[in-house]
């Protein structure tokens, strides 16, 4: 659906993408993840066609999106990262407007505005001027016109940005379920976003793609380590940390300084702990043994995933 | 041809869904009519529209880019000019219906000002010709103003900047003659070629709305030629090529 092939993007001598080459298969959603200014809005745009590239070819459902540009722009909803808005139309003048100038003829327009509206649950705000909308609600009128003229390719930039986490929740899930109908590319910066939604990650820093694959192949491809959060009581921290630090395969053993670890830790009066080690060797039961054959009080043992910002600095860090 | 349509009514309902053009046209109106009745209201006056070209000339400096400045600027603040521009519609459509919307905006203002012209014929005796060459004139004159108005507001994201530089630019074509009668050869000739509204002539109180020279000043006295209206059509193109050659511009910077 998506085609790219060997892209390069100068702004004047400053390359922003460069040889950026991937495809995304239709019914494919992809997470396109990078760090601010490392390429991503560049990408995107060029996708859409607003921005050529400087060299290379990009295809949308077999268009060339900069010889055929306007062929390529039908098959694609768009979804920028400032939501782009009239503040001064209602929603339903802005739908329309958004429908006839994609090129869909009125009856059809008429059709689809109601079903998208309820699609994106805007119901209620139908008549409302777009400028008196809460930032939520705007991202939804955003999102209805990137899908009214049921294009084959959504394209969202960064689509949950400075929006309350409640409606974060909400604008997820309506991915998510468009994803059942769309082909989506969704960048974004904020990494456990992308790991909910997205099966297959893009990671992209300094322009250049570094990663390709599924949230959780990516983390164990990259670590092969996990993390275990402990809560010991009955001992002071110096003493279990030099314990668990003896038991084999356990590859560090610090306190935990989170703040509101600490917190919790000092109010319920035992010790936080953080474990690294190496996966696949039951290291958990292991310090649940050494814990409990020592007499302390074992209050917490959780394993924690690696998190994407992790393997994200990993990722960009030892290119 | 679709797509122009399309932007352009969109625009004229977001002119009228806003205070923006009642003011304008309450502003155009009082200040057309202040120069129309000082023009008429002496003994033995001439029945002529003059006075109201005079001050619709000389108040499109401030007005033209007044209605243009939000066309182009405001999109791109809010974002939606990439979305216009990601949509199957060339640069070139999105420019031609904008321009046609302050166009026609101006033009229902110009027909809300003509019970001037019944006066005239109620209390006078105009002459018919010249009284449609004048108008003709200010329909040329505001076409090219809402070009040089819109290409100022494609200059930035900035109404305010769109507004001054348009405003500027105007300015600098009205008060050229006033340099070029003071310096010698061709330069003088381009220069007093370049004159597009009325002159300083409008506001001596003896000649009050005779502009003395400039190619408005034929149509003010209703002589029609044909490089007058060469004049104004090829500064609107001009000016809308590059409102889109502006916009163009993104894809090779």
């Amino acid at each position: 659906m998506i085609r790219v092939e060997h892209m390069y993007k100068n702004y004047g001598p400053y390359p922003a993408v460069i040889d950026v080459s991937f495809e995304v298969l239709k019914g494919e959603i992809v997470g396109f993840l990078g760090p601010n200014g490392a390429g991503k809005t560049t990408t995107m745009r060029s996708i859409t066609g607003y921005l050529p590239p400087t060299s290379g070819n990009i295809t949308v459902s077999g268009f060339d999106t900069v010889k055929y540009s306007l062929d390529a722009r039908r098959h694609i909803g768009y979804l920028p990262e400032t939501v782009p808005l009239y503040l001064d139309m209602t929603v339903i003048d802005y739908l329309t407007f958004m429908g006839r100038i994609r090129g869909m003829n009125r009856k059809w327009v008429e059709e689809r505005i109601p079903k998208v509206i309820d699609h994106v649950k805007l119901g209620d705000y139908r008549n409302t001027l777009v400028g008196k909308l809460s930032k939520g609600y705007r991202q939804r009128t955003g999102i209805a016109q990137a899908i009214l003229h049921e294009p084959d390719v959504l394209i969202m930039d960064e689509p949950t940005i400075g929006i309350d986490p409640i409606q974060v929740v909400e604008t997820r899930e309506l991915i998510s379920e468009l994803g059942e109908s769309h082909t989506l590319l969704i960048s974004s910066h904020i990494l456990p976003e992308v790991s909910t939604i997205c099966p297959r990650v893009l990671v992209i820093s300094d322009g250049r793609i570094v990663a390709d694959d599924k949230p959780s192949n990516l983390s164990q491809r990259l670590s092969g380590n996990e993390r275990i959060e402990l809560g010991v009581s009955g001992t002071d921290p110096k003493t279990a940390i030099s314990a668990i630090r003896k038991i084999k395969n356990i590859i560090d053993v610090r306190s935990d300084t989170r703040a509101e670890k600490l917190d919790q830790a000092s109010k319920e009066n035992y010790h936080s702990i953080l474990v690294d080690t190496k996966s696949n060797n039951n290291s958990s039961e292991k310090i649940a043994k050494l814990i409990v054959d020592n007499g302390w009080g074992l209050r917490n043992l959780t394993p924690l995933p690696m998190t994407l910002e992790e393997i994200f600095l990993q990722l960009t860090q030892d290119k | 041809m679709k797509n122009i349509i399309i932007i352009l009514s969109k625009e004229l309902k977001t002119y009228f869904a806003s205070p923006m053009a009642y003011i304008v046209a309450a502003a155009y109106l009082a200040i057309t009519g202040f120069f129309f009745v000082a023009s008429v209201s002496d003994a033995f006056s001439e029945a002529s529209i003059r006075g109201y070209l005079a001050g619709a000339t000389f108040f499109m400096i401030f007005m033209s880019p007044a209605i243009t400045m939000r066309l182009i600027a405001e999109e791109q603040k809010l974002g939606t000019l990439e979305l216009l521009l990601t949509s199957p519609v060339k640069e070139a459509e999105v420019v031609i219906g904008k321009f046609l919307a302050a166009f026609l905006t101006v033009i229902i203002m110009i027909i809300l000002s003509m019970y001037f012209v019944i006066i005239l014929y109620i209390f006078g005796d105009p002459d018919t010709g010249p009284l449609f060459n004048g108008l003709l004139g200010l329909l040329l004159y505001a076409s090219s103003t809402l070009a040089i108005g819109l290409f100022a507001s494609a200059l930035s994201p900035n109404q305010i900047v769109g507004l001054v530089v348009g405003s500027g630019i105007l300015t600098a074509l009205t008060i050229v003659d006033f340099v070029a009668s003071r310096i010698q050869g061709i330069g003088s000739d381009i220069l007093s070629f370049m004159q597009l509204g009325a002159s300083f002539s409008v506001f001596d109180l003896g000649a009050l709305g005779v502009a003395e020279s400039g190619h408005f000043a034929d149509f003010a006295r209703g002589i029609f030629s044909i490089t007058d209206v060469v004049f104004y059509i090829s500064i609107t193109i001009v000016f809308l090529l590059l409102t889109v050659i502006i916009l163009e511009s993104r894809r090779w910077r």
